[in-house]
């Protein structure tokens, strides 16, 4: 008797990703589906996408989207969750979107302690826009508007959002991991769904950042990319928890 | 007042940012909100955090509001073009005051523009209404509501400094029953038992955009057949009628008052809505009216949209106060007798 071992998870669509060879976004839509399922919370979630790359992930995410401006999902979640709090409201935000456009929001709905969750997306370059620098870009890193490398002197350096949000009161659980392979993939997971049991358990803000490969953009191949991503974003964005006052969350 | 209204409208949401001249209103539906077990109300971070807050409440199927005054409503026309896109019901109040820039906290209608074209980008409109009272910004709130939820469209109330410090007796219409509101099966509350729903602003393939914008200009005709109001006084007879909304239609009923003492046939009209124009209306005037007397708080805004309607058939005189002046009746009514008496020269001598 054939046994099946591999499926398509239940809450996602069945169209074909648009994302580059490479890309992240298609391996963090997954697990964010497999786990609307695993912890039976698809039929009461809704996703709040951003703009960027993953705007079209109401292609892709079988659950109901809300659709907001470019920056501002913290602030159309807050308006979600603040009117259904029964609901599961998480948003999917890159770092353009989080970290430079929609810092405010999410740094005050961090400070409100919302009851929501953010899976935030950090590649390190504007990849839907054709790369140019965003707010997480490596020093010395190349985009189309950094030319010769980002200049600290000139563009500021790498802005770690993540740490930032941890100093606000109002969160609860926030987690750096990396989809670049098979056991930080797991990781990231285990982290997505820690935040989402976190909003379950009505304890407040939670957020994952996942280190994601953009081939295209980095102009690597997508292994190369992968690389790159271990040995040099890890060193300025280490894989760890970044805040956890939740402990163990049933 | 609007609060109030809001409140018995069955409005469950409100996001705002302080700003003078409304912060009574912010205020009002901290208090409002707070023992209501459905109600919400955010102090935002930002103008554009609380007008973002309320399309988020919106898609959950809240009857949600925001306000500010003219500096704060330039930061949420992001969201208001947003809110018409996504054909999300909302109210918006303006409590204008003087400007461009920061200018000043005064009483003002240099806002008239933004409001009735849009504001923000893309083909869209706003429903935009403008109460003179106290009584009427207590009805107006609640229609408002009924509007935005009816349209699926964002409804703005454009007053001014001068309205939201109004002290005026009114009585309040009965709370809604939101039992009995109509429901929404567009809300995103959850796929439970049915497809997934999406509330999207993007329409990358041009076709589906361009439908969008002919459903959505459809939508404004039905709108603009619908719903345009205006107000007349003492018209029937009148030789000037002077055109103005919110607070200078006040002051220039205050001054047709004396100069109809003194025996001048001079009429007022208010358009209540001012998008949908009520173009017809004034059209209607025309036919026995040569000469209207434009009365803004601005250097001519609304006049425009007087001299589309009439399409040349009658005279347009202009007299404005910009920058939070507010002109006296006794002024507007020396306007109208110079204007009048030069009309009735011309007369005696054809």
């Amino acid at each position: 008797m054939a046994k099946k071992v591999f499926e398509r998870p239940k809450y996602l669509k069945k169209s074909v990703f648009h994302y580059c060879p490479g890309c992240g976004h298609s391996i963090i839509h997954r697990l964010v589906a497999e786990l609307l399922d695993e912890l039976d919370i698809g039929k009461k979630a809704i996703c709040v996408p951003p703009a960027g790359c993953a705007v079209l992930a109401y292609n892709y995410l079988d659950v109901d989207m809300g659709e907001a401006p470019h920056g501002r999902g913290a602030a159309v979640a807050t308006g979600l969750k603040r009117t259904l709090p029964d609901k599961i409201v998480f948003t999917y935000q890159g770092d353009g979107d989080i970290a430079a456009i929609g810092t405010a929001e999410t740094i005050h709905a961090a400070n409100r302690g919302e009851n929501i969750t953010v899976i935030f997306v950090n590649n390190g370059v504007y990849g839907m826009t054709g790369g140019q620098m965003a707010p997480t870009t490596l020093e010395g890193q190349n985009s189309t508007t950094t030319p010769g490398g980002r200049d600290p002197a000139r563009d500021g350096s790498p802005l770690d959002l993540s740490q930032m949000l941890a100093i606000a009161k109002g969160s609860v659980y926030i987690e750096r991991t990396a989809v670049n392979s098979p056991k930080n993939i797991r990781r990231t997971k285990r982290a997505i769904k820690k935040a989402f049991k976190v909003q379950m358990a009505g304890l407040g803000f939670s957020l994952v950042e996942v280190l994601s490969p953009c081939p295209t953009n980095w102009k690597m191949t997508p292994v190369d990319a992968a690389k790159w991503v271990e040995e040099h974003v890890t060193k300025i964005f280490p894989l760890k928890v970044i805040k956890d006052k939740a402990g163990k969350v049933t | 007042m609007i609060g109030e209204a809001a409140v018995r409208a069955g409005c469950r949401f409100y996001a705002g940012y302080p700003i003078t001249p409304q912060n009574e209103l912010t205020e009002y539906m901290a208090n409002a909100m707070a023992p209501l077990e459905d109600g919400t109300f955010v102090q935002a971070e930002s103008e554009l955090a609380a007008i973002n807050m309320v399309i988020g409440a919106s898609m959950a199927g809240a009857r949600a509001m925001t306000s500010s005054s003219s500096p704060g409503i330039s930061l949420k026309q992001e969201g208001i073009s947003y809110l018409a896109a996504q054909e999300l019901p909302a109210v918006i109040i303006n409590t204008m005051r003087g400007g461009p820039g920061l200018g000043n906290i005064a009483p003002s209608q240099g806002d008239y523009f933004q409001a009735t074209r849009g504001g923000g980008h893309g083909d869209y409109r706003t429903i935009v209404l403008a109460p003179a009272s106290g009584q009427e910004l207590a009805n107006l709130t609640m229609t408002a509501f009924d509007y935005a939820d009816n349209y699926r469209t964002p409804v703005m109330i454009l007053g001014d400094g001068m309205m939201g410090q109004m002290m005026e007796p009114v009585t309040f219409p009965d709370p809604v029953d939101l039992q009995k509101l109509s429901p929404k099966p567009w809300k995103l509350d959850g796929a439970d038992g049915r497809p997934s729903r999406v509330i999207l602003s993007l329409l990358l393939d041009t076709a589906k955009e361009e439908e969008h914008n002919w459903k959505l200009a459809r939508k404004y005709e039905t709108i603009a057949r619908e719903i345009a109001r205006a107000d007349t006084y003492m018209t029937q007879d009148a030789h000037l009628v002077v055109i103005a909304y919110g607070t200078a239609a006040r002051i220039a009923k205050g001054a047709i008052k004396r100069v109809r003492e003194i025996g001048l046939k001079v009429g007022l009209f208010r358009p209540v809505t001012l998008w949908p124009f009520p173009q017809r209306a004034i059209l209607e005037l025309s036919r026995f009216v040569k000469d209207f007397l434009v009365f803004e708080m601005s250097t001519g805004q609304m006049l425009e949209d007087v001299k589309l309607s009439l399409e040349g058939r009658s005279r347009v005189h202009f007299y404005g106060r910009p920058g939070g002046i507010i002109s006296t009746p006794d002024e507007i009514a020396k306007v109208i007798n110079s204007l009048y008496h030069r009309q009735r020269l011309e007369l005696e001598e054809e």
